[in-house]
């Protein structure tokens, strides 16, 4: 199993709550597991119920079985002054680049530095040992940027190791790049059964192969359960509306005559049973087409209380089960 | 009785919600609209949003063009732009008077566009060679809201259309896309840029000595960070840009200022989902405190239902009574199933069809399927359907508590509701819908 696990996924698909649950899920009996923010949302706090998370690792929470899970918000100015800080030891410059705008510039115009501080510092988190020689963290999960852009991001530090040809920078990019494209990686991406996130998520892949980047497993987010099956939905088309009107009138709804409360209850109730079965098809299309990216495919349900704390246990428990740990 | 058409519309306007209602048409149809941006968090239909706002101006007879930065492949074919020449093309297919243009932002292509317009020949192809240039230009952090918005003022600029509708790019934060321009703008106009530049230039003043110790200290520090070359390539992109933009930041600012004035108006897109809302609520105060024009909230994929009145618990509960045969009223139940009066006398119109047992023979169906017991059948069917009922109902409720708790702290933002639709949008007619949809105000949930 890696240990550097990247999160991504279109926007509106889950990614953060899909890369929490996973932290959970990897924080078996004695394990620890590091959750990092990159981009700045504080998304890890508003799930974990708790104030907004400062740019240091603290423990969020109680895995099921007693593993651990640190949560870090990574800051791109603050990464930058601790890098010049200790590689360095440039405190005092630090202030006055930052004065003169060059900090600013660094961490969100100069091409790709953000990017380079943030992935830098999730592999230092990988990479970082405690004295006896053991790692830190078992496992480091990203929420990282979206599918759009997850190639760039992760490939980043080979762009800057060709702009800056000798130098730190150059070799830091240099180290990154040797754990994110090594199997100590695996890039994950999160979709819904819908159109545009699966064409994302098969055009994410293809890019994410093309730079040799390790590509992990296809998390389906948010699957609706199954509710009426093949039979049901062939039935829904020519099923007599007076039958149904009798069962639910049956059901204890009311009258089933023209009128009464079960039989106005047909026209609606079938209606939204021919826009599931509509719905049904299109994702079982793009099943199909997940099906041929040829990666492990894993689906979570959608949560029928919505997403809280809770939910996100029940979804931890659910990636356990289904072997992401 | 009041001469005033606008009243008498006013008065007539439905109040199903205390939300103020977003009114779509009459934001378009004003001429004296000629901006219309929408912004919003990614996955919520900001794309399909600006795309179905645009078609709907054009066929009300506005010459509009639509904007987009990174549409959904089938939707850009449709319109035909899937090919990224970077101007507008005239969109085929639609109906009326107007015409609606439709592009795709090119980010490169645009920022070597600017570099061409402002810099002579040789400088410009110096800076389209600089790799510093190549790889800001090809999309890094802040570049895309950039060009974004520098295209929006070329399009503005050439004041060929009465309506530009832009599609926001996919922002980390709400935030970038404010914030980027004028950090962009302010970098390549600043202090940092005269660091980069100016030794020389620093060094020829009198009484500045001691800060060009400073300067060279702090060139020699960040070129100890960056390397050597990287300095070097920065120094000579940040040399041409400067002395051939006459002020990024006066640009910036130009494109900030069109924004705040009267013929802008910001629409932030939502889904009713709790991090989409919390995002456009971020997204309605910072509008707010930028002086930014926000002329209210379109709330994509609402659900409704034709049958609100039954619950999700009476529907859960109607349900286990088809499918529990423990049930104590089951024999009754299914008695009044077979021979209920009130069924058999009814003047039901003879949508019946050959499986129906209202004739009094229910034994098989000719469907092929004679051993089952097609009322059986119709039960679980029916239990199927007041599952997903039930199911609808959760989901209406919860997407109506996040919509409150939103309106609760944003009261003063005008909403408008766009149902929910099974699949995707790919073309003109789709469009069209939507557009119906949201003029048609908020979802009837009756």
């Amino acid at each position: 199993m890696s240990r550097l696990q990247v999160v991504s996924g279109k926007g509106g698909t889950g990614k953060t709550t899909v890369a929490a649950a996973l932290a959970l899920a990897l924080a078996t009996e004695g394990k620890r597991t590091l959750l990092v923010e990159v981009e700045g949302r504080q998304g890890i706090a508003q799930l974990f119920e708790t104030d907004a998370l400062p740019y240091e690792e603290r423990k969020i929470a109680v895995a099921p079985g007693g593993g651990e899970v640190y949560a870090l918000a990574i800051d791109p100015e603050l990464a930058l002054l601790d890098y010049l800080q200790m590689f360095y030891k440039l405190g005092g410059a630090g202030r006055a680049l930052k004065k003169l705008g060059a900090i600013d510039f660094a961490t969100t115009i100069a091409p790709g530095l953000r990017d380079v501080l943030l992935t830098g510092k999730a592999c230092e988190a990988v990479r970082r040992k405690d004295k006896a020689g053991r790692f830190i963290y078992d496992y480091v999960v990203m929420d990282a940027p979206p599918t759009g852009r997850i190639t760039r991001f992760l490939n980043v530090n080979d762009e800057v190791a060709g702009l800056a040809k000798i130098g730190p920078i150059h070799n830091q990019a240099q180290a990154v790049m040797r754990v994110l494209k090594s199997p100590e990686t695996a890039v994950h991406l999160v979709t819904l059964l819908e159109e545009m996130p699966v064409q994302e998520t098969a055009d994410g892949i293809a890019e994410l192969r093309a730079a040799r980047l390790p590509v992990g497993r296809v998390i389906v987010n948010m699957v609706r359960p199954r509710v009426l099956d093949a039979a049901d939905l062939e039935l829904v088309r020519t099923v007599p509306r007076t039958s149904v009107a009798r069962a639910l009138s049956a059901a204890g709804l009311g009258g089933a005559r023209r009128g009464g409360h079960a039989e106005r209850l047909v026209d609606p109730l079938l209606g939204q049973a021919a826009e599931y079965a509509e719905r049904y098809a299109l994702e079982q299309e793009q099943r199909a087409v997940l099906g041929e990216l040829e990666l492990p495919l894993h689906e979570l349900p959608l949560l029928a209380e919505g997403m809280d704390l809770a939910g996100l246990y029940e979804l931890a428990t659910e990636l356990r089960k289904q072997g992401l740990s | 009785m009041s001469p005033d058409p606008a009243e008498a519309q006013d008065a007539a306007r439905p109040h199903l919600s205390p939300a103020r209602v977003l009114d779509v048409d009459p934001l378009l149809d004003d001429p004296d609209t000629r901006i219309v941006v929408c912004c919003g968090s990614g996955g919520v239909g900001k794309t399909t949003t600006a795309a179905a706002l645009g078609l709907r101006a054009a066929e009300r007879g506005r010459k509009v063009v639509v904007l987009t930065i990174d549409p959904a492949r089938r939707l850009a074919q449709s319109m035909g732009i899937d090919s990224l020449d970077n101007v507008p093309r005239r969109v085929k297919g639609t109906e009326g008077d107007g015409e609606l243009h439709a592009m795709m932002l090119d980010m490169k292509r645009t920022f070597d566009e600017v570099v061409e317009a402002h810099a002579d020949r040789e400088r410009a192809t110096a800076i389209l060679s600089n790799p510093f240039y190549q790889s800001l230009s090809a999309g890094f952090a802040g570049t895309q809201e950039y060009m974004a918005m520098e295209k929006l003022g070329q399009l503005r600029a050439r004041d060929e259309w009465d309506l530009i509708v832009v599609d926001t790019p996919p922002s980390r934060s709400a935030l970038d896309f404010l914030d980027a321009p004028k950090r962009l703008g302010s970098f390549l106009d600043g202090r940092l840029i005269r660091l980069l530049t100016a030794p020389a230039k620093l060094g020829g003043r009198a009484g500045m000595a001691f800060l060009n110790v400073g300067m060279s200290m702090m060139t020699g520090t960040l070129g100890k960070l960056l390397g050597g070359q990287l300095l070097k390539d920065v120094q000579t992109f940040v040399a041409a840009m400067d002395t051939t933009f006459g002020g990024f930041r006066t640009r910036a600012d130009a494109t900030y200022k069109l924004l705040q004035a009267p013929g802008t108006a910001f629409l932030v897109v939502a889904a009713p989902e709790r991090d989409a809302l919390r995002e456009a609520a971020y997204f309605v105060e910072r509008l707010d405190a930028e002086d930014m024009p926000l002329m209210g909230l379109v709330l994509n994929r609402v659900h409704g239902s034709g049958a609100g009145r039954l619950s999700a618990e009476r529907a859960l509960d109607a349900a286990e009574n088809l499918q529990d045969p423990r049930i104590v009223d089951q024999g009754d139940g299914k008695a009044g199933l077979r021979n209920s009066p009130e069924t058999q006398g009814s003047s039901e119109s003879p949508t019946a069809s050959p499986t129906a047992p209202d004739d009094g023979s229910p034994a098989g169906t000719d469907d092929g399927s004679p051993a089952a017991d097609p009322e059986r059948t119709v039960e679980q069917l029916t239990a199927g359907l007041l599952r997903l009922h039930a199911e609808r109902m959760q989901l209406l409720s919860r997407e109506q508590r996040t919509r409150d708790r939103f309106l609760a702290r944003h009261p003063e933002v005008a909403v408008v509701e766009v149902p929910a639709l099974p699949g995707d949008v790919h073309d003109l007619t789709g469009l069209r819908d939507i557009g119906d949809r949201l003029a048609a105000g908020r979802t009837e949930l009756s």
